[in-house]
């Protein structure tokens, strides 16, 4: 490929250099710091949104740089995008100015907010774009201490304890992969993602990996066993975005961490944090461990499958607004889990398409859930910010002196809960129909979850906006344009996708059908 | 300028300053800051022209740039020889970096400015003259006039305990120092009497039995100075007696200078003696890691935190020096320059920003200051994340390749050191957790807090030059890798 | 017979050109000095001794070219090293003066500048001579002008009892000499050294030889102080004026040991023994190592413990008395060389150190270690120097103390390179000196660290502050570039 603009390096570091002018302006000068982010930003978008009209789906890897860097480790700066990943870092692009633009009127450490703000984008960004495990790391970490610090500073009443479990699960998760990746760079020697899925796709890295256990086993007199350390190697690698994801039974973070956040922590949280899970799923597992994946499809399956109806049952029992929308992540990731797990259930090439379909759900939810989940967090936050109360029980009739909130809310509820037309509906139907016929009893079961999905759902929206006013809040007013205009700007991807989601499934298509051939 | 000028730089600053009146304190601290300033710059151009020679793939011939090498002491055999190689030349930089910044942070000092700067900078041309010296006669004599600058920058200008501390710490240096005075007359004889010579002495090995001996004396007196556990104990008390400037330099270079004695003066002298005791130098340095991280935990005064968590670090340098292989050894050396900047920037955190304003330095005592001091917060948190060995920083590299080269000499000592990088994450969150927001949960703004003084300008360059030193060598580790690297392979190619 | 009274007449004529100076200082008190008031009177006199030092050192030039001159059959010598030694007698001798006129000595001022100059006489023909009674008559000499100098303070009882004291141990110390010299006399049948060298040679050690060598080493041990004929030391040197005292501690040190080398080396050359670790074997060598062993461990550990400046620093020159003695049990030439250089560097540390008590302690109110506090603050000059003199003592490079303790260790150690027989002395000698940093570093925390109770400043003569400086730099010197001085003393030691 020709050596166009260094799009992706453009994308990760405007942010990046924007948060540098924010930290750089006077301290009183707090509405240029917040055009200063925004503008950031929005640049970053405009240019995600120029790269996403020159992608072209069936060519592979695009935008590629990739510069020697640390010569001593064969360490290179490698970055591109493809079809698993385009439609992330549009994600990160759309719903990062919008969680900022929700915090306009923020007052308290105005700098450290949006310094903070856009060095996470910078590293979401590069989470999503860096192709070597090395520097795409270092995103992951810069992913995780700004978000620290956004709930720790920033967050609601329980925010000190919330970041820190946060902090400790992730870095956690982290180190068990780094340790994992230091293996493997012990075993081939490099870092990079593209070289070792095709080390894994040609069988090579089985036998790196058996030359140098045998060669730890010949040297300490040990007896490792290949097969159960490439499990550990996996196992060390999967949990750590299993963290991320969350999948049950690592998701007991997120609750807390969710419902602590500021409003726009927790869009981005819930919109873009978890997909750096699932994307690692598409990024690293399946295409560097796809024998150690089918191997253990079983157990995956069934954590998927206890995200979705355990998470829908929890969230199902809960008082709290936000809990009861972080809980709902917990059950929307466990459907694009499902949906990922289910192109390893079988081998070969039979029910390819099926597979393919479920795999293109999955790629479907996490777009759609970083649409939603942000719509349904900021609409919590605008109704916490008038009543500073986040209890369900408080709540009610609002929709008669609400409407317009009300209306919005009633949106995003059915592009949660999948109302076909919206699009939530699309990705869920594409993962259903690909892997029912895949693994029937784990689909029939997680219909379950679907029926309870709408319940708690509908229970929020009549807990809400219906029933009796609270009379407390008779004066409460409505969205103002800067909210609506947020929610709009949501909504119209919500009706986009729903009525039209070819775009995206194109882009991803070429992508998936490659990740499925794997298996 | 050639590299050793840095030595006559800084001797020259403490000479001018001590014939400066000593009431012109400005003027005091402008000289001072301008001898560090000239002996970086010329640390700096130097090693950007050694590292382009590096790079040119030209094959090291010997790997050294030789400075000077003119016969001093005939009749013992002692040479003046300064030299710069890539095991070194990162220490030199690190010396300028933290010469500069301690002035800085030591710009608020008001009492006796005239001894103090010339203390400091005798003390700065005496660790440059370490790094540089390839002969052990002269590697001592520096040595020494290293040690006793910093007796009195503590007992004078230090805090809690000052002058045990600092007399702690100058006996036990003394008492390594003394172990290496008898390990460098042994060598000497043993090589023939002819020269003090490091590389000679390397080049003409020494009988087998006599190196078992005298390594573990010359070693183990620098390693003294490294903090290494159980000799480690001057290092926490040093640390807290100190004030700001001294505690970066103690952490910051001259632990670095035990670790550097350690690696020039024994490992290369005596590559038999290494090979006898390299497995106890990995354990006690895995121990020394896993100990300073253990008790950092449990500290309940922010500095000791951070004095313990050099003995942790350090033991990370031990472990790296002990593999013997091309990874573990160069963690280990840019381990010395990344925990030499980020034990500066904590302590300069702790010491500067919150002790001074603050005049206390319990964990319990402190809180909240993330809202008056957010500046040493964000600090605090960018040194404390590399100090977790957080990717993007230098301590991570650094790290992460003394761990491969520990798991290549044996995987125990490799999972006993990686345990500790989560207990440091534990005690890193917990100081940032109580000092800078903790108690601000529980009663907002208190009035005495919000009457701290505001950050100055010269802690916002210095803790600036520091972090940027940080992630340019987290993001761009080659700079130096590269060239540790080359010398690291010449290293390993004396070995038996 | 005139032939030979020239030659005596210019061997001598430094020591005569003294006597005459001291006589005619005598006289000019008498004459002039009674109508001035007391200060003026030692100016003039002081003045006037000076100018006859400098007279009494001409000669010395002569002497130069002269290499081996025997005469009086072989009783006096005068070789290169006869007139390095008499010269550095006639600076310490100068310099004591020059730090005497600051010093409230009494009335008897001609008195006590006469006895200088006797004491003087006596040092220079202990330097001279080589032959026994010579040695005896002119110890004598020089001790019965320093006991009569220490009782100078008349009016102070400690004055009176160091005088009595010194004076009794003095005594019984030249009975025993000179009841060894008579054995020796009967074994060998010679006075003269080298008579006495040819004819021991060879014969190994009896027990008459034993007894004559045991009391000869008492003798000469009580005028260098080592452990166990020490006691004298602190009380002489803490009652004495303090000048006297320096002028004890050096100029009758220099002369006693090199006298002693003299002795053993060409005298006893063949009875030396031996003093390594597992193999002693009966001769002054193991003598001297064991007392050594304990001057060592004895003047340092009782150092710490001292309050009086003036008796911490007697304690600390026991302990070198131990430093110098390893060079002797080496008994090489190198080790000779050694012992030679060390004492002269010593001796000028050591004035150094006892002049800048010596004109504190008078304004400062005392002599104990809490008058000195603050000092730095006080009298800046002085502290510097005093840091200066402190630290060489201490054996810190560049120092020259430190120089001299390296020599005289590799001296040891190269005694017997392959079994490192010596070694034992040496770790003994290293880990001492790392104990007597500790009392060195208190006694200069006082100085720079503790503050003062009164701050005023401290002003001190010019020619005071002249000596000191003079002693400072002779001791910087001899520190960085001590290998001229070195290279001319060995050659000379090879020669003799």
């Amino acid at each position: 490929m020709k050596p166009g603009l260094p799009y992706l390096s453009l994308i990760t570091f405007l942010p990046l250099a924007g948060s540098l002018v924010v930290l750089l302006l006077p301290k009183t000068q707090e509405r240029a710091m917040k055009v200063a982010a925004l503008g950031a930003s929005v640049a970053s978008l405009l240019l995600t949104f120029c790269a996403w009209t020159r992608f072209v789906p069936s060519a592979g890897m695009m935008f590629v740089e990739r510069h020697s860097w640390i010569t001593a480790l064969h360490v290179d700066y490698y970055v591109g995008v493809d079809g698993l990943s385009i439609a992330m870092v549009f994600l990160t692009a759309l719903v990062t100015p919008l969680a900022m633009l929700a915090h306009w009127k923020l007052k308290d450490n105005v700098k450290l907010f949006f310094f903070l703000f856009l060095l996470l984008q910078t590293g979401m960004f590069g989470v999503f774009t860096a192709l070597n495990f090395f520097h795409w790391f270092i995103y992951w970490e810069l992913g995780l201490i700004p978000m620290f610090f956004l709930i720790k500073i920033w967050g609601h009443e329980n925010r000190t304890y919330a970041s820190f479990k946060f902090f400790i699960y992730t870095l956690a998760g982290s180190i068990g992969m780094l340790v994992a990746f230091g293996f493997l760079w012990m075993a081939t020697g490099t870092f990079d993602f593209v070289e070792l899925r095709s080390l894994a796709a040609n069988g090579d890295l089985a036998k790196k990996i058996a030359v140098f256990v045998g060669d730890v086993n010949g040297r300490f007199g040990w007896h490792w066993n290949v097969t159960t350390f490439t499990s550990v190697l996996f196992w060390a690698t999967l949990v750590g975005f299993a963290i991320k994801v969350p999948i049950w039974p690592f998701h007991t973070w997120l609750p807390d961490a969710h419902t602590q956040a500021p409003t726009g922590g927790s869009m981005v949280l819930a919109a873009i944090l978890l997909k750096m899970g699932v994307y690692g799923f598409l990024r690293v597992v399946l295409p560097i461990f796809p024998s150690q994946v089918a191997a253990h499809v079983d157990i995956l399956l069934l954590l998927a499958l206890a995200s979705i109806v355990l998470g829908a049952f929890a969230a199902l029992a809960q008082t709290d607004f936000k809990r009861l929308v972080a809980y709902s992540s917990v059950n929307h990731m466990g459907y694009a889990m499902l949906g990922i797990f289910a192109t390893a259930a079988t081998a070969g090439p039979e029910m390819l398409n099926e597979k393919a379909a479920a795999l293109n759900g999955a790629v479907l939810q996490m777009f759609n859930h970083g649409i939603s989940s942000a719509a349904l967090f900021f609409m919590v936050g605008v109704i916490y910010d008038r009543t500073h109360t986040r209890a369900l029980a408080e709540y009610g009739g609002l929709r008669k002196i609400m409407p317009i909130y009300a209306g919005v809310l009633g949106i995003t509820m059915f592009s949660s809960l999948g109302l076909p037309g919206l699009n939530g509906f699309v990705g869920e139907f594409l993962i259903f129909k690909g892997a029912f016929p895949v693994v029937t009893t784990v689909t029939v079961v997680a219909t379950i979850g679907l029926v309870v999905t709408a319940v708690f759902l509908l229970q929020m929206m009549q807990k809400v906006c219906f029933g009796p006013l609270n009379e407390k809040w008779q004066w409460l007013p409505d969205m103002t344009a800067c909210e609506l205009f947020i929610g709009a700007v949501l909504m119209l991807f919500m009706f986009l996708i729903g009525i039209y989601p070819a775009p995206l499934l194109d882009a991803a298509n070429d992508a998936v059908l490659a990740l499925v051939r794997l298996f | 300028m050639r590299t050793d000028w840095t030595i006559y730089v800084t001797f020259l600053g403490a000479g001018l300053i001590m014939l400066l009146p000593r009431n012109a304190k400005n003027l005091i601290r402008w000289v001072a800051l301008l001898t560090g300033v000239i002996g970086l710059g010329i640390g700096l151009q130097n090693y950007i022209a050694y590292n382009g020679w590096v790079d040119a793939n030209q094959p090291l011939k010997d790997g050294f740039w030789h400075l000077a090498n003119v016969a001093w002491i005939p009749s013992l055999g002692v040479h003046y020889h300064l030299a710069v190689d890539g095991l070194n030349f990162p220490l030199v930089l690190l010396n300028g970096i933290v010469c500069v910044t301690g002035i800085l942070f030591s710009w608020n000092i008001e009492e006796r400015v005239k001894e103090f700067f010339a203390f400091f900078l005798t003390l700065i041309a005496g660790v440059y003259g370490v790094f540089m010296a390839m002969d052990l006669f002269l590697l001592f004599v520096f040595y020494e006039l290293a040690i006793v600058p910093k007796y009195f920058i503590i007992a004078i200008w230090g805090s809690t305990r000052k002058e045990y501390g600092a007399m702690k710490l100058v006996l036990y240096s003394f008492i390594g120092s003394a172990a290496v005075f008898i390990g460098i007359l042994a060598a000497f004889f043993a090589g023939g009497g002819q020269t003090f010579d490091i590389l000679e002495l390397a080049r003409h090995p020494i009988a087998g039995q006599i190196q078992v001996w005298v390594f573990p004396l010359i070693f183990v007196g620098f390693a003294v100075l490294a903090g290494m556990w159980p000799f480690h104990t001057w290092a926490p008390t040093g640390h807290v007696a100190a004030p700001t400037a001294a505690s970066m330099l103690l952490a910051g270079v001259v632990m670095k200078l035990g670790s550097y004695g350690c690696l020039r003066a024994a490992m290369l002298v005596f590559p038999s003696g290494l090979a006898h005791w390299q497995w106890w130098i990995a354990w006690l340095g895995v121990i020394g890691i896993l100990y300073g991280a253990a008790v950092a935990l449990v500290q309940k005064d922010f500095k000791f935190i951070i004095g313990y968590s050099s003995v942790s670090h350090m033991g990370f340098v031990l472990l790296g020096l002990a593999t013997l292989n091309r990874d573990g050894m160069s963690g280990a050396i840019l381990q010395m320059f990344s925990h030499g900047i980020v034990a500066s920037l904590l302590f300069a955190v702790v010491g500067r920003m919150v002790y001074d304003r603050t005049h206390t330095r319990q964990l319990d005592e402190l809180g909240g200051l993330a809202k008056t001091l957010p500046f040493a917060c964000v600090t605090f948190v960018i040194g404390g994340a590399a100090s977790m060995g957080m990717p993007g920083f230098s301590g991570f590299v650094a790290e992460v390749q003394v761990l491969i080269g520990a798991f290549k000499m044996s995987p125990w000592l490799a999972v006993a050191a990686a345990l500790s990088i989560a207990v440091t994450a534990a005690y890193i969150l917990n100081a940032i957790h109580k000092v800078f927001f903790g108690k601000d949960d529980e009663h907002h703004g208190t009035a005495e807090v919000h009457a701290l003084p505001p950050i100055t300008v010269p802690e916002i360059v210095a803790a600036v030059m520091l972090m940027a030193a940080l992630v340019i060598i987290g993001l761009f580790p080659s700079v130096m890798l590269d060239m540790i690297q080359a010398n690291v392979d010449i290293f390993l190619k004396g070995m038996p | 017979m005139s032939g030979a009274y020239a030659q005596i007449f210019r061997a001598l004529s430094s020591e005569i050109s003294l006597a005459v100076v001291a006589m005619g200082v005598l006289t000019l008190d008498l004459v002039v000095g009674r109508k001035r008031d007391l200060g003026a009177r030692r100016q003039l006199v002081g003045a006037v001794t000076l100018i006859g030092l400098a007279l009494a050192a001409v000669p010395l030039v002569w002497q130069v070219g002269l290499t081996n001159v025997p005469l009086m059959g072989e009783t006096l010598a005068v070789n290169p090293l006869t007139v390095i030694f008499k010269f550095v007698l006639i600076v310490l001798t100068a310099l004591t003066v020059l730090i005497s006129v600051d010093h409230d000595i009494g009335t008897h001022v001609g008195e006590y500048f006469a006895m200088l100059l006797f004491g003087a006489i006596g040092m220079l023909l202990l330097v001279g001579s080589e032959e026994l009674l010579t040695i005896f008559v002119a110890l004598e000499l020089t001790s019965i002008s320093l006991f009569v100098l220490t009782a100078f303070h008349k009016n102070s009882l400690r004055s009176q009892e160091a005088a009595l004291k010194y004076f009794l141990f003095g005594a019984i110390s030249s009975a025993f000499l000179l009841f060894g010299l008579s054995y020796i006399y009967g074994l060998t049948g010679a006075t003269h050294l080298r008579d006495i060298g040819t004819a021991l040679a060879g014969k190994g050690t009896n027990p008459l030889l034993a007894v004559g060598l045991l009391c000869v080493l008492v003798g000469l041990g009580f005028k260098v102080a080592m452990v166990p004929f020490h006691l004298w030391a602190p009380d002489a040197y803490e009652g004495a004026p303090t000048p006297v005292t320096a002028f004890i501690a050096t100029g009758s040190k220099v002369a006693s040991f090199f006298v002693l080398v003299k002795v053993l080396m060409i005298g006893f050359a063949g009875a030396a023994g031996s003093a390594y670790w597992g193999a002693f074997s009966s001769g002054w060598a193991m003598v001297l190592g064991i007392t050594a062993a304990a001057s060592m461990l004895l003047g340092n550990c009782a150092a710490i413990v001292q309050t009086n400046v003036k008796r911490l620093l007697a304690y600390s020159s026991i302990a070198h008395a131990g430093y110098i003695l390893i060079g002797l049990v080496a008994a090489t030439s190198t080790g000779a060389t050694a012992v030679l250089f060390y004492v002269i560097v010593y001796a000028l540390t050591n004035l150094g150190a006892f002049g800048v008590v010596a004109a504190l302690s008078a304004r400062a109110g005392g002599g104990d270690l809490e008058h000195f506090n603050g000092m730095a603050k006080r009298a800046p000059f002085l502290s510097l120097l005093m840091l200066v003199f402190i630290l060489s003592l201490a054996g810190v490079p560049p120092l020259g103390g430190f120089f001299g303790k390296f020599y005289l260790f590799a001296a040891a150690v190269e005694r017997d390179a392959q079994n490192f027989g010596l070694l034992w002395l040496v770790v003994l000698g290293i880990l001492m000196s790392a104990v007597s940093l500790y009392y060195y570093l208190i006694l200069l925390k006082h100085f720079y660290v503790m503050p003062a109770k009164d701050e005023t400043r401290i002003a001190t003569p010019g020619h005071v502050n002249m000596a000191l400086a003079i002693c400072a730099v002779g001791v910087i010197i001899l520190g960085v570039f001590p290998e001229p001085i070195v290279a001319l003393l060995k050659t000379l030691v090879i020669g003799l």
